[in-house]
């Protein structure tokens, strides 16, 4: 299946979305997706278009806007592959709803999102943080979060309390 | 005994018998120190080569790793120290009885390393007292048996009425706690 | 079971709830080796984030300079001479070698056969990281694989002494099957363990030996090849149970198929350049890649978002050992805790990898 035949049954299954492709900037096959569809067309790309293997899930910080990146394979077909951008123009809150119903190899990139650039996803099973601790101060790997060192003091007000190490 | 011991004649009298219990008690120490297993990253991996057919640590005595830090002696802190880890081994520094010692195997254990980041402690003094620092990223093998030698050395040096748990001339704990306090 | 354990690979906590012995729930605690990697490698430029790339999963520092040099390369379409290309061949089948000798020793070691399998394993690792001191300078964080080739050449005594370890790993292989296959001890304790369905591993994104341990034939190898992986001629073996066992066999199966690789390797290594001119402070065109290759824990990928700087915009490296533990809990359930420790071991994690 070529790149124009899965966008073409796309834009078939979906006639009210606008999809945009962003294939010369990027170099892979991209679709830009709307936030509040995201569930519907990813459930319609691995049951009817057999995209089985979500390889990787990523956030960016623009200056503008965040965005969720999903890189898609699918192990049946073989085939290149297809990367699916949600665009989040909110920057106070920014949420999205969480494809680990659809892929469950999601759940942790997703919370890694989560605790490191503060996305909220809608309908994770368990949405904590994963790799820093829950009173640690800001999200790291945003734009304005200054890279320094901490002592060991400074933390400690943050850190829980045992038992909960 | 040893050349870097010089006794001059007229302690002789004095410290005899308190140099031949210093002496056994030491050798018995430095030969037999078991290291608690706490391998957290890189330097892991040269640790248990260290311990492994070519460079083998079993000559220092040194194979038998302790899970439990209750039964150790030496803790070879091999490996980064982020903020999340940092409390965990304070504790298991704690739980070790005395007389304990600390090697600090590698540049992120002495210094934090490449890593200069919000996540990672810079180095492990500022929450116990080290006593031989390894360089390296990882140090080889031979390096950290430079290092032991040197807690060899260390321990060589130490008299028995130094620790607190020998009569009445015995000090408090021989060092103070870390860098900060 | 603690982040101080001596059968953890690292520093990875589990809370168990359990019934008697057997494992009712099972929560992964992660975040011990966090380092902050990709907010560190953001204020580096692209050449100096290599060694920040050697850290990530320890055991195999080259196949992930080669994951992170494929990326970089396709952000800024550098051509690789061909001798760079087979080099970087040898040198990521060596790694293969070296990191399925640990996972089977420290799978035994979680077994309870305390350090022998290990001590073998190492006394060959020993012998292959000889070669990694000969080509870069040390023994495992290597720094070779470079953006647009390899960092030196490789020294005269580098080749015949590849020549003669080749025939010496095959009959270490073939020890290994000999003394471990037919254990009934063994049999016993992971026939039948930890079994991981197909569609389950699909499902949860599970990649390298693991998914290939329970049927599906996948490797990035050949679905989507990179370097020069579509001129030799290897197959991709399979296991169909998908217990601890077949993870075992999928490992032994695999250094087979990489000794193949090596020494058609070794055969057709060309002469010529080692690496194309890449400037120190590469600018990259405004866009983005994402490569992935088949590193020996699973599917290593870097994502990278440059915006016409020397710095990287976004780097963002996808973890093959986090993503397999996804299904750890479902292939748990049930089983005592010793068992656990077994499953836990036969996936093979590298806990740098995870937490990054």
């Amino acid at each position: 299946m070529t790149n124009d035949e899965i966008l073409s049954k796309l834009q078939e299954a979906f006639p009210q979305v606008e999809f945009q492709v962003q294939t010369e900037e990027t170099k892979n096959f991209t679709v830009i997706v709307p936030a509040e569809r995201l569930v519907d067309v990813a459930t319609y790309l691995r049951d009817h278009l057999k995209f089985d293997y979500l390889s990787n899930l990523a956030s960016v910080d623009y200056p503008e806007r965040f965005e969720v990146v999903y890189h898609l394979y699918s192990m049946k077909r073989g085939g290149g592959v297809l990367v699916l951008k949600v665009l989040l123009p909110d920057r106070e809150k920014p949420e999205v709803d969480s494809v680990t119903p659809i892929w469950p190899g999601a759940n942790y990139q997703e919370r890694e999102v989560y605790d490191l650039m503060g996305i909220s996803f809608n309908g994770h099973p368990d949405l904590r943080r994963i790799m820093l601790w829950d009173g640690f101060p800001g999200h790291p790997l945003r734009k304005d979060f200054e890279n320094r060192t901490y002592t060991f003091k400074e933390l400690e007000p943050t850190r829980p309390k045992p038992p909960d190490w | 005994m040893f050349e870097d011991e010089k006794i001059p004649v007229e302690e002789i009298d004095r410290k005899i018998l308190v140099t031949s219990v210093d002496w056994i008690y030491n050798w018995g120490r430095q030969y037999s120190m078991w290291p608690v297993m706490f391998g957290l990253a890189c330097c892991a991996f040269e640790m248990i080569g260290a311990s492994t057919a070519r460079y083998d640590i079993a000559r220092f005595g040194m194979e038998f790793y302790r899970p439990s830090p209750r039964h150790a002696d030496l803790m070879i802190l091999a490996g980064t120290i982020t903020h999340k880890m940092a409390p965990q081994v304070k504790r298991i520094w704690e739980q070790m009885p005395e007389p304990k010692y600390c090697l600090a195997m590698g540049s992120c254990a002495i210094s934090g390393g490449i890593f200069k980041s919000y996540a990672v402690l810079q180095g492990a003094d500022e929450i116990l007292p080290v006593d031989v620092y390894v360089p390296g990223c990882p140090p080889r093998p031979e390096a950290l048996f430079d290092g032991i030698l040197k807690i060899h050395r260390m321990v060589r040096a130490q008299s028995v009425k130094g620790v607190s748990w020998y009569g009445k001339e015995g000090s408090s704990s021989r060092r103070g706690a870390s860098r900060d306090e | 079971m603690g982040p101080q354990h001596p059968s953890t690979h690292g520093v990875f906590r589990m809370i168990l709830t359990l019934d008697g012995e057997t494992v009712v729930d099972l929560k992964p605690m992660f975040g011990y080796l966090h380092r902050g990697l990709e907010k560190t490698s953001e204020e580096r430029t692209y050449l100096q984030a290599v060694p920040f790339t050697d850290r990530l999963d320890y055991i195999c520092s080259m196949t992930n300079n080669f994951a992170y040099a494929v990326a970089v390369e396709r952000l800024a379409d550098i051509e690789v001479p061909p001798r760079a290309e087979y080099i970087r061949v040898i040198m990521g089948e060596l790694t293969r070698l070296i990191n399925h000798m640990l996972g089977i020793g420290f799978l035994f070691n979680e077994l309870g056969a305390w350090y022998t399998p290990v001590v073998y394993a190492f006394r060959e690792r020993e012998r292959i990281m000889d070669l990694f001191e000969m080509a870069s300078g040390s023994r495992m964080m290597c720094n070779y694989i470079r953006p647009g080739g390899v960092a030196a050449d490789l020294p005269e005594e580098f080749l015949p002494h590849l020549k003669k370890l080749i025939p010496h790993l095959k009959r270490f292989v073939a020890e290994i099957r000999f003394y471990l296959s037919e254990n009934e001890i063994f049999r016993a304790r992971s026939v039948g363990v930890g079994f991981l369905p197909a569609d389950m591993a699909v499902a949860n994104s599970i990649t390298g030996p693991v998914l290939r341990a329970s049927g599906v034939t996948y490797d990035v190898r050949r679905a989507e090849p990179y370097s020069i992986y579509d001129e030799f001629e290897f197959d991709i073996p399979t296991q169909v149970e998908g217990d601890v066992y077949a993870r075992y066999a999928q490992r032994l199966d695999e250094m087979d198929e990489s000794l193949k690789i090596l020494s058609q390797a070794v055969e057709r290594l060309p002469d010529g350049e080692y690496t194309s001119k890449v400037p120190s402070r590469l600018r990259p065109p405004k866009g983005e890649s994402y490569a992935r290759i088949e590193a020996p824990k699973g599917e290593l990928g870097f994502y990278l978002v440059s915006d016409g700087s020397p710095n990287p915009y976004r780097w963002r490296n996808r973890p093959p050992s986090l993503i397999n533990l996804s299904a750890l809990r479902e292939m748990c359930l049930g089983h005592k805790v010793a068992d656990v420790v077994v499953i836990y071991g036969s996936i093979d994690v590298t806990l740098a990898d995870i937490d990054r």
